[in-house]
């Protein structure tokens, strides 16, 4: 039955992603579409895919409602509205939101930014066995009895022997009519991820620069989890000593003190060491800071610390510097003196939200 | 036509629910409700939501707007929000689809209520002139749409609708039927005031004409010149039509126009009688159930599935609840003699609680209502101080320093003078073409009919940017805001903004 409902459909999630793509840039630098994200989808706001008609403002008008009892002049009619914060902003009368799948967004995103799909390192050999019942067989366990099979052979067997009464049907399977489910073992090629987040959560970390960070992030979830059957994802936050936190911490937490980023590189390599093999995962190392380090010592444990242990495990080592009133900048010079060639390292700057775009595409344009 | 459209035979009622169905029928007609047949269609969600998204009518012109509400719709059904129970859409014979997982007792409510739309669809006035074979109307516009993407391709005609929708609601909902063309009675004006001098020899003119009577017959048709100078005559709300006829549109423009306009027109009245069309429909499901058809184990369901029907949701303004409460209250006054001069003059809050004078008016005053009225007038005639303070109304208005709603007034006047100006023109702004050729450039003037509310600006900006596009030329949309005069000008590329200094404007 084909409705043309389906075509009506597809022209509109045609233009949604249309409307995603068109705006991208404004969708990446503000952080409308992050809260909405849900395992397989990202709802997107999109208050202009409305048709425009001649319309009241909102907050002028009101209205009459009913309600029993006292109810005095100044009294809070419940849940009128239900979106606090931005009331009044959108004049839609339902503000409409188009659900887009991450694999779709990330396609988006791939396509705008020229980004390269990214080619598993050298890990092709590496394979998950995985069994799939797919074949019948003549012998097996009675818990995986093919009733239906078993019964056809029976029936089969029966009408040939012209012993079938169709008055009176009564099967009565054989050994020789048993059938089984059996499996196949299919091995996968295994594409799986690490993705370590490191923030710098020090005094000189503001908000905003946290709110890039966030922003960055999801993005580069977004692009991964298109690439990658599985992925997981690990935050550690630093100042002068480092943890590990979830992900919800690692956006909130603001600590005042120093700033030792060769303990984050410490718990970092130790993660790795437990959990994330580099024969058997990708690894992707991202991290953000504003730049300040304690001391010219430790940036040189966190050089050594790269160069011997973190560059040899990762795909992909990706620093992105924040700018903040506070912060010299001066770790981004450090790497770059190192690293300004290596094929595995990439650096950029943020200073503000609109840099977001440019800097995903410096961290993912490597297809590493 | 519909078995065609689904690719599949029709789903007529199972015979339970077609002897239900036949049993509602004879009752409905007992109680003197007058309907087209009616036709009756079981659906599963996936088919309702389907024919809602298009407004009931499965025939129409593709469009993205479809595939949206459909996606909403289905959204909500899966998320437990919303459920569609019962559609009937406004046709001869009437088409009523049924939800096939409902529960009998809520089909027979349903198919109650349907014969309760139908009625007020044949016999209310405003209805009169709509289209009754709007199915077939319907699929002759999606085959003009579509030879028209034949034609000029798919995008152009898309981009083409949008526009035309966006202003499809500056039509005139209180026309009774749509002009289609206009009759041109074009008469030259006189020019001097030598012809109105009737012919009179020398002597006798002072007499036969006196000087005072040639001035005033000049200024007459010095009025009338000025008059037929302008252009139109006089103001004009039917923007469409008024575009329709003077733009200069191309011709599978105008088509698209002239369809969009006359499904406007089409559906226009249904939003203009929301509150008595559902009231109405409340009315009768709530009296042939509980009289006659509910079976004893059905009650609580049914108690159930109404009051979850007339329940008020907080900050929303049910229809069905102040519909079926008015024809109730009226039909209780007009039983009780409550009316007339004696009732307006008392001033005894007892001896009108207490008034009964036999009239038993009550059943043949509601028919003739619904005959008569639409929400505007219905509201405006009926709607009584008793009332509001019964059924416990307030006016709410938003509060700029908390960004809350809150409760404003419960004064009979204030609730009343909200209510009217909700449902007139739906809420909407009311428009009219002032000036068809403004500052003689061929330009479009158009005035907002300004009632104390601002008009939303952003939305108005595009709006007439397509506006500009339909007429073609630049538009300007005059209005007040913040109570000063203030003008809109569009000339299909660029918005410009003339009017009091605007607080926090994005623009």
């Amino acid at each position: 039955m084909i409705l043309n409902i389906e075509n009506d459909l597809n022209r509109f999630r045609q233009i949604v992603k249309g409307r995603v793509r068109k705006d991208l840039k404004r969708y990446m630098s503000s952080g409308e579409i992050i809260g909405k994200q849900g395992d397989k989808f990202v709802s997107i706001p999109l208050p202009e895919i409305n048709i425009p008609r001649l319309r009241y403002g909102k907050n002028t008008t009101g209205g009459v409602g009913q309600g029993e009892g006292e109810g005095d002049e100044g009294d809070k009619v419940d849940g009128a509205e239900s979106g606090s914060g931005q009331a009044g902003d959108n004049p839609a009368d339902h503000l409409l939101e188009a659900e887009i799948s991450v694999e779709e967004l990330a396609e988006i995103l791939g396509e705008e930014l020229h980004l390269p799909r990214i080619e598993p390192r050298g890990r092709k050999n590496i394979t998950a066995v995985r069994d799939k019942y797919t074949g019948v067989a003549r012998v097996g366990p009675q818990s995986l009895r093919h009733q239906k099979r078993t019964f056809r052979e029976a029936l089969k067997r029966e009408i040939s022997g012209g012993t079938y009464n169709a008055a009176n049907p009564v099967l009565i399977p054989r050994k020789e009519d048993l059938r089984f489910r059996s499996w196949n073992s299919k091995t996968d090629p295994q594409s799986a991820a690490a993705v370590l987040y490191v923030m710098d959560v020090s005094g000189s970390m503001g908000r905003e620069q946290k709110e890039i960070v966030r922003l960055e992030a999801f993005w580069i979830d977004t692009w991964l989890r298109a690439n990658y059957k599985h992925i997981e994802t690990r935050f550690v936050i630093h100042d002068a000593v480092a943890r590990e936190v979830d992900r919800d911490t690692f956006f909130r937490t603001r600590e005042s003190g120093g700033t030792l980023i060769s303990s984050a590189y410490m718990l970092v390599d130790s993660l790795i060491t437990e959990f994330y093999p580099p024969d058997e995962w990708n690894i992707y190392l991202f991290q953000f800071s504003d730049g300040d380090n304690w001391s010219a010592a430790d940036t040189r444990t966190c050089v050594d610390l790269l160069k011997n242990r973190l560059l040899k495990s990762v795909n992909l080592f990706c620093y992105g510097q924040v700018e903040s009133e506070y912060g010299s900048g001066q770790f981004y010079n450090d790497l770059r003196g190192d690293y300004g060639n290596d094929e595995r390292v990439v650096l950029s700057k943020i200073p503000d939200r609109e840099a977001i775009m440019g800097s995903i595409k410096d961290f993912l344009g490597k297809g590493r | 036509m519909l078995e065609a459209y689904f690719r599949r035979s029709r789903r007529q009622l199972p015979s339970e629910l077609e002897d239900a169905r036949q049993r509602i029928e004879g009752i409905a007609k007992q109680h003197g409700l007058d309907f087209f047949d009616t036709i009756f269609e079981m659906c599963d969600y996936d088919e309702i939501n389907m024919i809602a998204s298009y407004g009931g009518f499965p025939t129409r012109y593709p469009h993205w707007r479809w595939g949206m509400e459909y996606l909403q719709m289905q959204k909500g059904y899966e998320y437990g929000l919303q459920k569609i129970y019962e559609m009937v859409i406004n046709t001869n014979p009437s088409y009523a689809y049924l939800m096939d997982n409902n529960a009998f007792v809520d089909q027979k409510l349903v198919m109650a209520h349907v014969y309760g739309h139908v009625d007020f669809f044949k016999n209310n006035a405003w209805f009169a002139h709509t289209d009754r074979k709007m199915l077939d109307q319907m699929a002759n516009h999606a085959a003009r749409v579509r030879r028209i993407v034949d034609a000029v391709g798919e995008s152009a005609t898309e981009q083409w609708l949008d526009t035309c929708l966006s202003v499809d609601n500056l039509i005139d909902p209180f026309r009774d039927h749509i002009r289609r063309v206009r009759a041109i009675d074009y008469v030259e004006p006189p020019t001097s005031a030598s012809s109105h001098k009737l012919p009179a020899k020398g002597y006798m003119d002072p007499y036969i004409n006196p000087p005072a009577y040639l001035l005033q017959q000049e200024q007459k048709a010095q009025a009338a010149a000025e008059r037929a100078k302008k252009f139109p005559e006089q103001p004009e709300r039917d923007v469409l039509g008024f575009v329709l006829e003077h733009g200069r549109l191309n011709r599978w423009q105008g088509d698209i126009l002239s369809i969009v306009r006359e499904e406007a027109y089409y559906f226009a009245p249904q939003a203009q009688t929301k509150i008595m069309n559902e009231g109405w429909a409340s009315y009768w499901h709530t009296k042939l159930m509980t009289e006659q058809i509910l079976e004893d184990a059905e009650v609580i369901d049914y108690c159930d599935h109404h009051s979850g029907t007339v329940a008020m949701r907080p900050g929303q303004l049910n229809p069905y609840k102040i519909g079926l409460e008015l024809y109730r209250d009226i039909e209780k006054r007009w039983d009780r003699g409550q009316y007339g001069k004696d009732w307006l003059e008392c001033d005894d809050a007892v001896a009108k609680r207490d008034w009964h004078r036999p009239t038993n008016e009550g059943r043949a005053k509601i028919f003739e209502v619904r005959r008569t009225h639409n929400d505007v007038t219905f509201l405006d005639t009926f709607l009584t101080e008793e009332f509001c303070r019964r059924v416990g109304l307030f006016t709410y208005e938003y509060d700029r320093k908390s960004g809350e709603y809150l409760v404003d007034s419960r004064e009979f006047t204030d609730i009343k003078q909200k209510l009217l100006f909700m449902v007139s023109n739906h809420g909407q702004p009311r428009v009219l073409v002032t000036d068809g050729n403004h500052a003689n450039r061929g330009e479009l003037e158009i005035t907002h009919q300004y009632e104390g509310v601002d008009i939303q600006l952003e939305w108005a900006s595009h709006t007439l940017g397509n506006l500009a596009q339909v007429w073609g030329r630049p538009v300007h949309l005059r209005t007040k805001i913040e109570g000063k005069d203030a003008v809109l000008h569009h000339d299909g590329e660029h918005f410009a903004y003339e009017g009091p200094k605007l607080i926090g404007a994005k623009k």
